[in-house]
């Protein structure tokens, strides 16, 4: 069997009194695209922290590629390529110190080669001589992935990496990501744009006040929840009393109605035709990331984490449908 | 998958390095401005003081003033290098440059401590070369003034990774640096020989650490010392051993770097 690229049993952070991450175990196998998942708070930097080394765990162990992050930690961070989310940069040097540096660290004498390919990859040919400082936010981000891949390491985590950069570095980001994957590297991604997760991991942690509520494949995630969800536009804009009930959310100029099944579409025109209503748009669409995010948010979080497809899911069903 | 094979000590050599590339970067400020300082120290006091001191018999006033010059250069300097870099890495985030490789808590004290012990010796070096033209110094035993060099910049060096991990804002250094570095360095026999001072002052100098480093480097080049210079060396060793494995202690545990 093939060791886990990352491995956390049992782990736990407290500060003071706060408990930032309770008792959360995880696997994550070789080559996989993996998303974590959470609000602000919910425990997803800590718990990368305490993977790459930055941070102890109070109790509990992280290993990577079979490392213990503590008792074999140069192993382990050899390992491991971290994109940092916060946008930080040595303001001293240019982008190829930057990175000859960072590879230093890592105990690799002449790796030029590797530099240059990396900066090429990621446009960063033209600046290579640039000072940090002079570089666009877009650019610094650029960098600190970089940075984070000049050692080749197996196993890549990415915490916001996104976060604040335009529409065309987020495609040429996410491009240069799968194809890493693709490679071979496992990849561990955190991220606010929920699209971008449903887009590209493959399994998906979400984490609730440091502990995980839901971990399953992307898949079986979108599937939690099954129905369809129905948006409308109606003339007269208004809906039946029935209808009304059904609402999840008021759109401009019409409104979205969550459904348990597709049958029910037939249902909601029929109600529609008794109450005198024409429908102008209809559009069906499939529950996406950011709703099942969302409804596994708004639950209450059990005593522990529940993994697997097996999670059982009740919505509250819909109170009036017959 | 990974490329070349790591090769040992590259990452110690590679932070040391970089360390040195970061006051060397900027040396107007790290190197050259604290020479002025001592320069300027140099003229006003020795102008004004040369005629009403004597601090050794038979050496000018002047002369003696030019090794405790160096010597005050050389501690603080090794102070501001580690922990200004230090706390700049944790207050701009880049810290986390160096938390991330493979480096182990020796080799990351080691390379912020000769680091900072090199900006001390070269700064150390620049007070004397600009200096030396004023006065006439023996050179009586440049190892013993090498030696206290050494570890005098290795304390404080040491001292300012342990402020530099410490502090949580930059004012915190500010303080360790002018409440506790400037008055020892000042009141350690720089300007004076403790010999001119009242009983009591000197029996408060010798608790001043700093006093053995300067007396001891001061005797390198007079050959002579307020205290033996084998009294100085235990007591400098002792305190620089104690330190840094007290530093060293500190890393290992992460102390407020991996928190």
């Amino acid at each position: 069997m093939t060791v886990a690229a990352i491995r956390v049993e049992q782990v736990s952070k407290n500060y003071g009194a706060l408990a930032a991450l309770s008792g959360v175990s995880l696997e994550i196998a070789q080559g996989e695209f993996f998303g974590l998942l959470g609000p602000n708070g919910a425990g997803k930097t800590t718990l990368i922290n305490v993977i790459a080394g930055l941070v102890f765990a109070t109790t509990g162990t992280a290993r990577v590629m079979g490392f213990d992050v503590v008792a074999r930690y140069r192993d382990a961070r050899r390992m491991l390529g971290v994109v940092p989310q916060e946008l930080v940069f040595d303001p001293f040097f240019t982008v190829r110190e930057a990175l000859t540096i960072q590879s230093g660290y890592f105990g690799l004498a002449d790796n030029r080669a590797w530099i240059e390919e990396v900066m090429h990859h990621l446009d960063l040919t033209e600046k290579a001589d640039t000072n940090m400082r002079a570089l666009s936010g877009g650019m610094k981000r650029r960098v600190l992935v970089a940075q984070a891949l000049v050692h080749r390491p197996p196993v890549i985590v990415l915490d916001e990496p996104t976060a604040g950069v335009d529409v065309e570095l987020r495609q040429a980001l996410w491009q240069f990501i799968r194809q890493l994957n693709r490679d071979g590297h496992t990849v561990v991604l955190t991220t606010h744009y929920l699209e971008e997760a449903e887009a590209l991991c493959q399994r998906i942690a979400m984490l609730k006040q440091g502990r995980i509520v839901a971990l399953d494949t992307t898949h079986n995630l979108l599937r939690m929840f099954s129905g369809c969800n129905v948006r409308l536009r109606l003339a007269p804009d208004r809906l039946p009393e029935r209808l009304a009930q059904r609402v999840t959310q008021r759109l401009e100029g019409g409104y979205r109605l969550a459904l348990r099944d597709y049958v029910e579409v037939e249902q909601v025109l029929a109600e529609l035709r008794a109450g005198g209503i024409q429908v102008q748009e209809l559009e069906v669409t499939q529950p996406d990331l950011e709703e099942v995010f969302v409804r596994i948010m708004n639950e209450d979080t059990g005593p522990g984490a529940r993994n697997g497809s097996s999670r059982i899911v009740d919505w509250g069903a819909p109170q009036d449908w017959q | 998958m990974t490329g070349s094979q790591p090769a040992a000590l590259r990452g110690f050599y590679t932070l040391f390095y970089k360390e040195w590339l970061r006051f060397w970067k900027v040396s107007v400020q790290t190197v050259l401005a604290p020479v002025l300082t001592a320069l300027l120290y140099l003229l006003v006091f020795g102008h004004t003081l040369r005629e009403y001191v004597e601090a050794f018999p038979g050496v000018p006033y002047t002369a003696f003033l030019v090794p405790g010059l160096a010597m005050m250069s050389v501690l603080q300097n090794a102070f501001a290098n580690s922990s200004s870099s230090l706390m700049q890495s944790k207050m701009t985030g880049n810290i986390i440059f160096v938390l991330l490789p493979p480096l182990s808590h020796r080799e990351f004290f080691l390379a912020y401590l000769l680091a900072a012990v090199a900006r001390g010796l070269v700064v150390g070096c620049g007070v004397l070369v600009v200096t030396v033209w004023f006065v006439d110094l023996p050179f009586a035993a440049p190892l013993w003034a090498l030696a206290f060099a050494l570890l005098g910049s290795g304390i404080l060096g040491t001292l300012g990774v342990i402020a530099g991990i410490h502090s949580e804002k930059i004012d915190q250094v500010a303080a360790f640096q002018n409440f506790i570095i400037l008055p020892l360095t000042f009141l350690s026999g720089v300007f004076y020989s403790i010999h001119s001072l009242p009983p009591f002052w000197q029996r408060l100098s010798h608790l001043n650490p700093i006093f053995y480093m300067i007396d001891g480097f001061r005797y390198g080049f007079f050959g002579r010392s307020d205290v033996s210079p084998y009294v100085s060396l235990a007591i400098v060793a002792a305190a620089f051993l104690t330190l840094s494995l007290f530093t060293l202690w500190l890393i290992r545990i992460g102390y407020k770097l991996r928190r």
